[in-house]
């Protein structure tokens, strides 16, 4: 077992009535950026917190390179996290803030400034957190999770109170943790964000995993047999098509959306038949159109019916 | 899974990370938040500087018999082991070079003039002293009225002696006091025939010259009832009303006692010569002295031979009193001690700390070290410097300040000290237990400075509630500050309010240490059921 594999089983905890985790079961593996995604509610952060040793869960388990958390040394040498990156004491500042981490670890205070140099908090590192953006918070952040220089990374939410230029200096840090072959574990519940970035997903609902897969295999099988058309007559574009035995739907006043025959076949078709085309695409799916493909059912906070409110 | 990871080194290189390394962590932490380095310099000044505001003098009444020290209006003799003591009495003495002994037939002992007679505490019969001068060594077999007879020796020295053939007080009886070198003995006898020891005590460094004879004296009368008990709530502790240090005491009436001697030999190396008769302490009075005829000695004194004590014996500003500045640094050393750990549970640090350190039994333990051993460094600059300060303004402004001894100083220093280290970190745990700053200090305050606050300065709960209070909250451990002891042998209003804690000071010392224990306990199982 490699030090940098987290291994959750059959996790299932209830705060109160509600149940937080219902069985959750997945395996984060060395090298690849792991996006953990889901609504919220889904049990992303309550998951994270049992990873860490800070929530007991009521059955299952967690470990880290075959160990719990909790029976770690040093564990900030072994797993790199970030919870909650209003987590600091705001008249401390942030290069104190990573002192007393280093401290607690018996790591050098040099180790310090390679992370703050590492995250770009430089020019900020001597001032107070509680003055920090929250894209500086989540740098902090970041930056106390690699203190220790550990195989995994567990990240929540980083991107959150990201400005543009942050997220694409996120997106290409984590790329780069996980090309160093750390395990990289990244909860968010917008898809979008991890477009480029995840290598596998591991979707949740409601407690549980509804997916885990690579983001290739996703796309690919969201995407399926799906092309795009642009032609200046649709009628008759579509009239060839669904004499081909292909599914035909407009998607524009000048596109179409088919599916069932490949794209060198709709080509023929079209071409055979004289319909004017001006391109025709194999479609790729988004990672975020797989996703609403696959959470459809599971998403935790619809609309309920009015009385079920109160419980 | 194989990955390429397996055998990676890390590039950081760590340190052992054992408890010292969490130690170190957590004094980082408290270092780098500016607001609890100020509280924590808060509680140093305000330690020391209440000390110096609050000078108030004996009572600023200079009454006639106090002059003894020019300029002051209080004052009393230093005893041998450095303590203020009360030494007044009629003394009827000669000199004795070196080995001898004194027996006499006590006749009687009576009470005064006046509407006070005897008291139970008053006293005459034999002593040997260093000298005439007063708070010098001696030791004395004393016939009292209402406690039996005794061997009592430099001042604080009190040992009952077995009963004897003689049972009424009132009756004669027969004395000796024997000289031997160091040592002292008293026996005791009915008949003058047959004796039994009364007690033998010994006086280290007693010059080989002693004086040597009979004596009487009498303390002032327990007005209004108050004794030991603490009935009474005068609050005159700071000597309110200061008086004669020869004569009657600061919180009764004067009284006198009379003793009556015959049978008189002396064996050994007594000179030639008469008897003399001597004030010690205080001075001289119509009333006091000493007559002589026919074989038979008469003395009349009015005093006490005694530990001194404020509250009867007139003025004096006991050394705790400049430490009065603990009670408002131990509030600035509770909020900052709350909120080392409150804060964490308010930002969420908790969970980041909880992340570095995964026990967390072991994060508690170095937080409790941490604040308990800044806040000691704290809280002995404060009380040192409060004593040192206190002392000599008061001394300045013409108070008389009570010696205490060094190590009893030391001990109202250190143990001042102490009692903010406990308290921040019974503070720490409240917190940890409440998660929420405000009601932890809230708490905190409530069962510590508000009982020590109304019970002792302020001084303004019934005796009975006080001293209850003062037993039973986390505020008994103020008692580590008294330097002033109750004293069976000398009857006073040993109420809080005169500065007398029901408990002595380890003892109430410990009330707080055990509050702390158990908040502790309870805070460790708390952090570790509960999620983070």
């Amino acid at each position: 077992m490699s030090q940098a594999t987290i291994e959750v089983s059959g996790l299932r905890k209830r705060f109160g009535p509600a149940t937080a985790l219902d069985g959750m079961t997945f395996t984060v593996r060395p090298g690849r950026v792991t996006g953990f995604v889901g609504p919220n509610g889904a049990g992303k952060s309550t998951t994270m917190r049992v990873i860490v040793g800070l929530d007991a869960p009521d059955t299952g388990s967690a470990l880290i390179g075959g160990r719990p958390y909790r029976s770690l040394r040093r564990p900030l040498t072994r797993v790199g996290s970030l919870l909650d990156a209003a987590a600091v004491q705001p008249s401390r500042s942030a290069r104190n803030h990573l002192l007393w981490l280093a401290r607690s670890q018996g790591l050098a205070a040099g180790r310090v400034d390679e992370v703050i140099g590492r995250v770009g908090l430089e020019r900020a590192a001597r001032r107070r957190a509680g003055g920090f953006s929250l894209g500086m918070r989540q740098r902090l952040g970041i930056a106390a999770a690699l203190l220790g220089d550990p195989p995994v990374l567990l990240l929540d939410e980083p991107f959150n109170g990201m400005d543009p230029e942050g997220i694409v200096w996120m997106r290409g840090l984590l790329r780069a943790l996980a090309d160093e072959g750390r395990a990289v574990l990244v909860s968010s519940h917008l898809m979008s964000e991890l477009e480029g970035t995840a290598d596998h997903v591991v979707i949740v609902g409601r407690g549980k995993v509804i997916a885990d897969t690579g983001v290739a295999d996703l796309i690919a099988r969201v995407s399926a047999g799906r092309v795009a058309v642009r032609t200046t007559d649709l009628p008759r574009a579509t009239a060839v098509l669904v004499d081909a035995g292909a599914a035909v739907a407009a998607t524009g006043p000048d596109t179409l959306a088919v599916s069932g025959v490949p794209a060198e076949r709709v080509v023929a078709l079209l071409g055979a038949n004289a319909v004017p085309f001006s391109e025709v695409a194999a479609q790729r799916a988004t990672l975020e159109e797989a996703y609403f493909g696959l959470t459809r059912d599971a998403v935790e906070y619809r609309g309920e019916p009015a009385g079920e409110g109160t419980r | 899974m194989t990955a390429p990871t397996t055998t990676r080194q890390p590039r950081v290189r760590a340190r052992r990370a054992g408890f010292g390394a969490l130690l170190r962590a957590e004094w980082t932490k408290f270092r780098t938040v500016r607001g609890w380095t100020i509280g924590m310099i808060v509680a140093v000044l305000v330690t020391a500087g209440i000390a110096l505001l609050d000078h108030s003098s004996c009572g600023g009444v200079t009454a006639p018999g106090g002059a003894d020290v020019p300029g002051t209006g209080c004052s009393a003799p230093v005893g041998p082991d450095g303590k203020a003591v009360t030494d007044a009495f009629s003394f009827v003495h000669r000199r004795l070079d070196g080995d001898g002994d004194i027996t006499v037939r006590m006749a009687s002992l009576i009470g005064g003039r006046g509407p006070a007679g005897l008291q139970p505490w008053s006293k005459a019969g034999l002593i040997v002293k260093a000298g005439t001068r007063p708070g010098s060594a001696y030791a004395a077999l004393i016939v009292t009225a209402g406690h039996g007879v005794r061997m009592q020796y430099d001042y604080t020295g009190d040992i009952k002696a077995p009963p004897g053939a003689v049972t009424a007080a009132a009756a004669p009886r027969w004395l000796r006091l024997v000289r031997s070198g160091d040592a002292i003995t008293g026996y005791q006898s009915a008949d003058g025939v047959r004796w039994s020891a009364a007690g033998t005590v010994r006086l280290h460094g007693l010059p080989p010259t002693v004086q040597a004879g009979m004596f009487a004296t009498s303390p002032a009368s327990a007005q209004g009832g108050s004794t030991q008990d603490g009935s009474t709530q005068d609050g005159s502790a700071q000597g309110g009303s200061a008086q004669s240090l020869g004569g009657s005491g600061g919180s009764g009436a004067r009284t006198l006692a009379t003793a009556r001697f015959d049978h008189i030999g002396l064996r050994g190396a007594w000179p030639p010569g008469a008897w003399t008769g001597t004030q010690v302490g205080g001075r001289p009075s119509p009333d006091t002295g000493f007559r002589q005829a026919a074989g038979t000695v008469t003395v009349t004194g009015s005093g006490d031979i005694a530990p001194y004590v404020p509250a009867v014996d007139g003025g004096g500003v006991a050394v705790e009193r400049t430490l009065l500045g603990a009670f408002g640094g131990l509030i600035a050393v509770i909020v900052v001690a709350a909120l080392f750990m409150t804060a964490e549970h308010r930002r969420g640090l908790l969970r980041v700390t909880f992340t570095a350190v995964p026990g967390r039994g072991r994060v508690l333990a170095a937080k409790a070290i941490v604040i308990g051993s800044v806040t000691f460094v704290a809280g002995l600059a404060g009380s040192t410097a409060a004593v040192l300060l206190g002392e000599r303004l008061l001394r300045s402004n013409g108070d008389f300040v009570l010696p205490a001894g060094t190590f009893t100083e030391i001990r109202a220093v250190a143990g001042t000290a102490a009692l903010l280290a406990v308290a921040a970190v019974l503070a720490l745990a409240v917190g940890t237990i409440l998660r929420h700053g405000a009601g932890a200090v809230t708490a905190v305050v409530t069962v510590m400075v508000v009982p020590y606050f109304f019970a002792s300065p302020l001084s303004v709960l019934p005796a009975g509630v006080a001293d209850w209070l003062l037993r039973v909250t986390p505020a008994a451990a103020f008692a580590v500050q008294q330097t002033t002891p109750r004293y069976p042998q000398v009857s006073a209003p040993y109420t809080p309010g005169n500065g007398y804690f029901p408990l002595p000071p380890w003892a109430g010392f410990a009330v707080l240490c055990g509050y702390t224990v158990l908040a502790l306990g309870l805070a460790t199982v708390l952090l570790r059921r509960r999620d983070a």
